[in-house]
C-alpha cells in the first residue's frame, strides 16, 4: 500500500510558511482543557512539553530517570548545526537543505529537511536567550567549526558538552512550567503501552518504576520522544536505559515503523576492552577537525605510533576522499576504518582500531588551543583507556550510535495513529539512510520548540474527542497485557539472565546487519533472533518481585521488545536489496567500492506494520520525489 | 627489571555494599567477593558483574542508579570509601575504573546519605529536591519563540567561558553527600553563577536567588561552614568561588528586593 506523507504543495521554500498560514489554531481559552502526554524529556520531549506548557495546553510529562535533566541528549558532544551563515563562508538554508539530504544519501523527504534547516536559525536564537553558554569569539559574537559531510562552518557548540546545555536550557524551560503548573512531570516512569480508543491515541500505561504500580493516563494526544534504538546492539554509545519499548508498543498497536534497518555507526568511539563491557563511549566527530586518521600501512606492524616513520603511515580517509579529508560523513568514515582492519592495518591489542591522531595539529597551533576545543573529550578518553592522548594519539573504532529509522509520521510530525505524534530521534523523518554530525540536536530541537506547537494545534482543533477517561475498557485492557507480561517474565525462573540474553541479540546483530551486510547474513541474523525469542521466554531469569524498584523486570521487558524487534530490522535490511548510506549491502556497491542505490525501486521508506510475531509484517511505500536536489551518487573525494 | 604487575592483571576484591529494601527498612553493609576483576572495567562494571552472579545464586542484585556511564548524566553516584564518587578527582563513579584499586583491597560502598536525599532503595537515593530547586527559578523566562537575533548580544569570550564552567554542573549530588552539613550550596551556587553571568540572567537576577536559596533551604539541605568538601569531589571541578558569588548575589539581592 502507498502511504502519503501530506507533503504540502507550492515551492519548496514556501512550503512550510503556508502550511502554517492555513493550520486549525486552538483558542488561548480552551487550550488548558487539552491534556497532552509527553513521553520522554530529551531535547525533543523537553523543549515540546515546555512550549505546549507556555501556550497554556494541560501538559503530562514523563520520565524514565530520576530527573528530567538526565535524558540521553545530555550526552551529545560536538554540536548543533544551523543555517546563520555567520562566518561568511557561503552557508544558507539551502545549502543546510542540501548537504542533509545528500548526507542522508537520498532517503529523507524533501519538504521535512528543508523546513528542519529554515528552522535552524530559530533555534540558536532560542538557546541563546536561555542562556546557553555557547563557545564565542574574542569579539563576542558566538563561534563555529566544522562537522562532517559539509565544506563550511556551521556548528554551534560549547566546549565538547553542547547537548548537555541545549538540554539544561530546555529543562530550566521545562521545569519553569513545573513552576508555573502547566507541566506535570512524571519522574522514574516507563511506557509500557499505548492505549488507542476508537482509532486514536488517548493515553498511555506506565509502570511506576520505583513502586511498581502500573498506571493510566489519559490524553487529548500522545506525543512520544523516546529516543533510539542502538542498544538492540547490546553494545553501542546509547545509555543504558535507552531502549525501544515505547516506540515498540506503539508499533505493536497500529503505529507503522519505517527504516528500522538505518542504523548509524559512528566511526571514532573507543574500541571494547573486555567481556563486561556495558557500552562503548564516543569520541566526537569534532575531532576530527583537528585530528587525523592513520593505520601503519604494513599489515601486523606491532610497533608503538611515535616509531612509525610518516612515510609507513597511511592516512587512509585524506589518502581516499582529499576533498571532504578526515571529515567525510560517518557511513564512509565507518566502512573505511572497518576495511583497514579486515585488511591487518589495524591497531592496538585487539587489531580492531585505529590511530585519530593530534600531533601535527598540536604542533601547529599549540597544545592550549586543542585542550581548549577539547578538553574534556582528552580527559575523558584518558579515564577510560588509561593513556594520555595529548602524549600518543587515540585509539578508536566505530560503534553503533544513532538511529534513523523510527516510527512512521506525516509532515506535521503525527504517525498513523491518530493523536500520536513522534518527535526526535524516535521518528524517522528527516536524516534518511545516514545523519550527519550535528544534526541530532537541531532536529530534536526543532521538533519540539518549533514544529509541534503548531501541528499539535491543527488537530486538536480539528478532531471530535469525546471524554475518555482511565476507567475506558481500552485502559483497563493495555494495563492488563503490560501485568501479564510482567507476570509471565517473573514466573519462568530460568537460567540465563537478561544481560546474557541481550549481549547474544547484541553480537548477532552486530556481526550480521552492521556495518557491512549481506542477504545471507541478514537472513541468518533474522532467523537467530526468531529462534532466541522463543528461547528469552522459556529460560530468563528476572531475580526480584515486581513491587518494587527492580532493575532487571525493566530490562527483561526491554530485551523482551529487542527481541521482537530486531526480527524486524533484519526483514526490512532484507528487503531494502540496494546500499544507501548506512545500510551497505556487499551485493550492490560500485567499483570503487561505495554504496551503490537503487533509485528505481528504492527510492522510498519503508514503512511497516507488525501482525505479531506469528504473522510476516506489511510492507507500506511512501515513494519520495527529488524535486530540488538531482539523485546522484554522493561523491566525497 | 620492572617490579609492577602486567597493565592486565585480574584482582581479587572484597565489596561491602549498603543493602537496604527500601525507604523505611533497616539498612547494612554485606560482604561480597569479585574475583578476576580486570582493570579496564569501570566501577558501575564492577557491580555489574557481581550482580549476575547474584541473579545466577537466586539473591537479589544491587540496586544502583546509572544511564550514560560518560559522566554526564549525573545519575551514578556512590561513596567509595567514605570519599563521593570515590578516590579519582574530577571523576564520576562510572568513569573510575578498576586500575586505581590493588589486588586485595576492601571496598565499602554506600549510598549519597542526606536528610534531603532519601534512600529509594540499596545505593538509589531520591534527588528531586535538586529538580524542584531549579524549577523555583534556575531559568531565563523567555517563551519558544520571543528570542531575539543570537548575535545581537555579544558577551566577552572570558564571560562566556566562566558561565560555561559553572554551567558544566551534572546534578549529581556528590557535593551533597560529601559536606558534613549536606548543604547544597554548591549545586545553587553553580547555577546562579551561570545565570549571574550571561547577561540574559539579568531581569530575573534578585527573584531567582531569593526562591532558589528559599527552596534549597525548605528541602532539608544543611548550612555551609566553608569545609570545601563539596570542590573537592565534583566530578567536573565546580569551584567554590560559586559559593562565594551564590552569597554575594543574595545579599544583593536582600538590598533591592523586588
Amino acid at each position: 500500500m502507498m502511504l502519503d506523507g501530506r507533503t504540502p504543495g507550492g515551492s519548496l521554500d514556501a512550503k512550510w510558511s503556508n502550511h502554517k498560514d492555513h493550520l486549525r489554531l486552538v483558542n488561548p481559552a480552551n487550550r488548558r482543557k487539552h491534556a497532552v502526554i509527553v513521553v520522554g524529556t530529551g531535547l525533543a520531549g523537553a523543549s515540546a512539553a515546555a512550549s505546549l506548557g507556555e501556550l497554556g495546553y494541560n501538559v503530562l510529562a514523563f520520565t524514565i530517570l530520576d530527573s528530567p535533566r538526565r535524558a540521553h541528549s545530555i550526552a551529545a558532544q560536538g554540536g548543533i548545526n544551523a543555517a546563520k551563515n555567520y562566518k561568511n563562508d557561503g552557508d544558507s538554508v539551502f545549502r543546510l537543505f542540501y548537504d542533509t539530504i545528500t548526507g542522508g544519501d537520498f532517503r529523507a523527504r524533501e519538504a521535512n529537511v528543508h523546513r528542519l534547516a529554515e528552522v535552524s536559525v530559530k533555534i540558536i536564537d532560542q538557546c541563546v536567550a536561555q542562556g546557553v553558554p555557547f563557545a564565542r569569539e574574542y569579539g563576542g559574537l558566538l563561534d563555529n567549526r566544522s562537522f562532517g559531510g559539509a565544506q563550511l562552518s556551521r556548528t554551534f557548540y560549547a566546549r565538547g558538552q553542547t547537548g548537555q546545555q541545549l538540554l539544561i536550557g530546555a529543562y530550566g524551560a521545562l521545569m519553569r512550567q513545573v513552576d508555573a503548573g502547566t507541566v506535570t512531570m512524571f519522574a522514574r516512569r516507563e511506557m509500557l503501552d499505548l492505549v488507542v480508543v476508537d482509532g486514536k491515541a488517548r493515553g498511555i500505561v506506565t509502570r511506576n518504576l520505583v513502586t511498581g504500580e502500573i498506571e493510566r493516563f489519559a490524553a487529548d494526544a500522545v506525543l512520544l520522544a523516546t529516543g533510539g534504538y542502538g542498544n538492540l546492539y547490546y553494545l553501542s554509545t546509547n545509555a543504558g536505559n535507552s531502549n525501544v519499548t515505547a516506540a515498540w508498543r506503539c508499533a505493536k498497536r497500529g503505529a507503522y515503523f519505517a527504516n528500522p534497518c538505518f542504523v548509524q555507526i559512528h566511526p571514532t568511539c573507543i574500541p571494547a576492552s573486555g567481556e563486561y563491557q556495558s557500552k562503548l563511549t564516543l569520541m566526537s566527530e569534532s575531532l576530527r577537525n583537528d585530528g587525523r586518521v592513520w593505520v601503519p600501512k604494513q599489515a601486523g606492524d606491532r610497533r608503538a605510533p611515535q616509531d612509525v616513520p610518516e612515510a609507513e603511515r597511511l592516512y587512509f580517509l585524506e589518502e581516499r576522499y582529499p576533498s571532504f579529508g578526515n571529515l567525510v560523513p560517518r557511513d564512509v568514515a565507518a566502512r573505511s576504518c572497518k576495511a583497514v582492519c579486515e585488511a591487518g592495518q589495524g591497531v592496538g591489542p585487539t587489531g580492531y582500531a585505529v590511530y585519530l591522531d593530534f600531533a601535527d595539529a598540536m604542533h601547529r597551533l599549540g597544545t592550549h588551543v586543542i585542550a581548549e576545543r577539547y578538553g574534556n573529550l582528552f580527559q575523558m578518553y584518558e579515564r577510560i583507556v588509561g593513556d594520555d592522548p595529548y602524549r600518543a594519539p587515540m585509539r578508536i573504532y566505530p560503534a553503533v550510535h544513532y538511529t534513523m529509522g523510527g516510527l512512521w509520521v506525516d509532515y506535521n510530525l503525527m504517525s498513523n495513529v491518530p493523536g500520536l505524534f513522534v518527535l526526535g530521534e524516535a521518528n524517522f523523518s528527516d536524516h534518511g539512510a545516514n545523519r550527519l554530525g550535528a544534526s541530532a540536536l537541531m532536529q530534536g530541537l526543532a521538533d519540539g520548540y518549533f514544529i509541534i506547537p503548531y501541528t499539535l494545534a491543527d488537530y486538536i482543533a480539528g478532531t471530535s474527542l469525546a471524554p475518555v477517561t482511565t476507567e475506558h475498557e481500552a485502559f483497563a485492557e493495555a494495563a492488563n497485557v503490560v501485568q501479564t507480561r510482567i507476570d509471565h517474565l517473573l514466573r519462568v525462573r530460568g537460567d540465563v539472565t537478561v544481560t546474557q540474553h541481550h549481549r547474544r541479540l547484541g553480537q548477532v546483530m552486530w556481526e550480521k546487519c552492521s556495518i557491512s551486510r549481506t542477504a545471507a547474513g541478514i537472513a541468518e541474523a533474522r532467523d537467530a533472533v526468531r529462534a532466541q525469542r522463543d528461547e528469552f521466554w522459556q529460560n530468563v531469569r528476572v531475580p526480584g518481585e515486581s513491587s518494587n524498584l527492580n532493575k532487571s523486570l525493566e530490562l527483561a521487558l526491554r530485551v523482551a521488545d529487542f527481541l521482537e524487534f530486531g526480527e524486524l530490522v533484519a526483514i526490512d535490511a532484507l528487503a531494502r536489496d540496494e546500499s544507501c548510506g548506512c545500510h551497505f549491502r556487499e551485493e550492490h556497491q560500485t567499483p570503487d567500492g561505495e554504496a551503490e542505490r537503487n533509485d528505481e525501486r528504492f527510492a522510498h521508506v519503508a514503512a511497516w506494520e507488525w501482525h505479531g510475531s506469528t504473522r510476516p509484517p506489511t510492507l507500506h511505500t511512501e515513494p519520495l520525489h527529488f524535486e530540488s536536489v538531482a539523485l546522484a551518487q554522493r561523491n566525497y573525494r | 627489571m620492572s617490579t609492577t604487575a602486567p597493565a592486565d592483571a585480574t584482582s581479587t576484591l572484597t565489596l561491602r555494599v549498603w543493602r537496604q529494601a527500601g525507604p523505611s527498612a533497616p539498612g547494612r553493609l554485606v560482604e561480597y567477593t569479585a574475583r578476576d576483576v580486570s582493570p579496564h572495567m569501570s566501577f558501575l562494571e564492577l557491580l555489574d558483574v557481581v550482580n549476575e552472579d547474584l541473579t545466577r545464586k537466586g539473591e537479589d542484585p544491587i540496586a544502583f542508579d546509572y544511564d550514560c556511564r560518560e559522566g554526564i548524566c549525573g545519575s551514578c553516584g556512590l561513596v567509595i570509601d567514605g570519599v563521593a564518587h570515590g578516590p579519582r578527582a574530577a571523576t564520576t563513579t562510572c568513569q573510575l575504573f578498576m586500575r586505581h584499586f590493588t589486588d586485595g583491597a576492601v571496598i565499602t560502598v554506600e549510598p549519597w546519605r542526606a536528610r534531603a536525599f532519601p534512600v529509594v532503595k540499596d545505593l538509589v537515593v531520591d534527588r528531586s529536591a535538586f529538580d524542584r530547586i531549579i524549577s523555583a527559578g534556575g531559568y531565563v523566562s523567555v517563551d519558544t519563540g520571543s528570542a531575539p537575533e543570537a548575535n545581537l548580544l555579544p558577551i566577552p569570550k572570558h564571560t562566556a567561558d566562566r558561565a560555561m564552567d559553572a554551567a558544566a554542573c551534572i546534578g549529581c549530588g556528590a557535593c551533597v553527600a560529601a559536606c558534613k552539613n549536606a548543604s547544597a550550596v554548591l549545586f545553587v551556587g553553580a547555577k546562579i553563577s551561570h545565570m549571574a553571568l550571561v547577561p540574559q540572567g539579568g531581569p530575573e537576577r534578585e527573584r531567582r536567588v531569593l526562591a532558589m536559596v528559599a527552596q534549597m533551604e525548605k528541602e532539608g539541605f544543611g548550612a555551609c561552614s566553608n569545609e570545601g568538601e563539596c570542590e573537592a569531589v565534583c566530578p567536573k571541578e565546580i569551584s567554590v568561588a560559586n559559593i562565594q558569588r551564590l552569597n554575594r548575589e543574595y545579599v544583593r539581592a536582600l538590598w533591592r528586593k523586588p
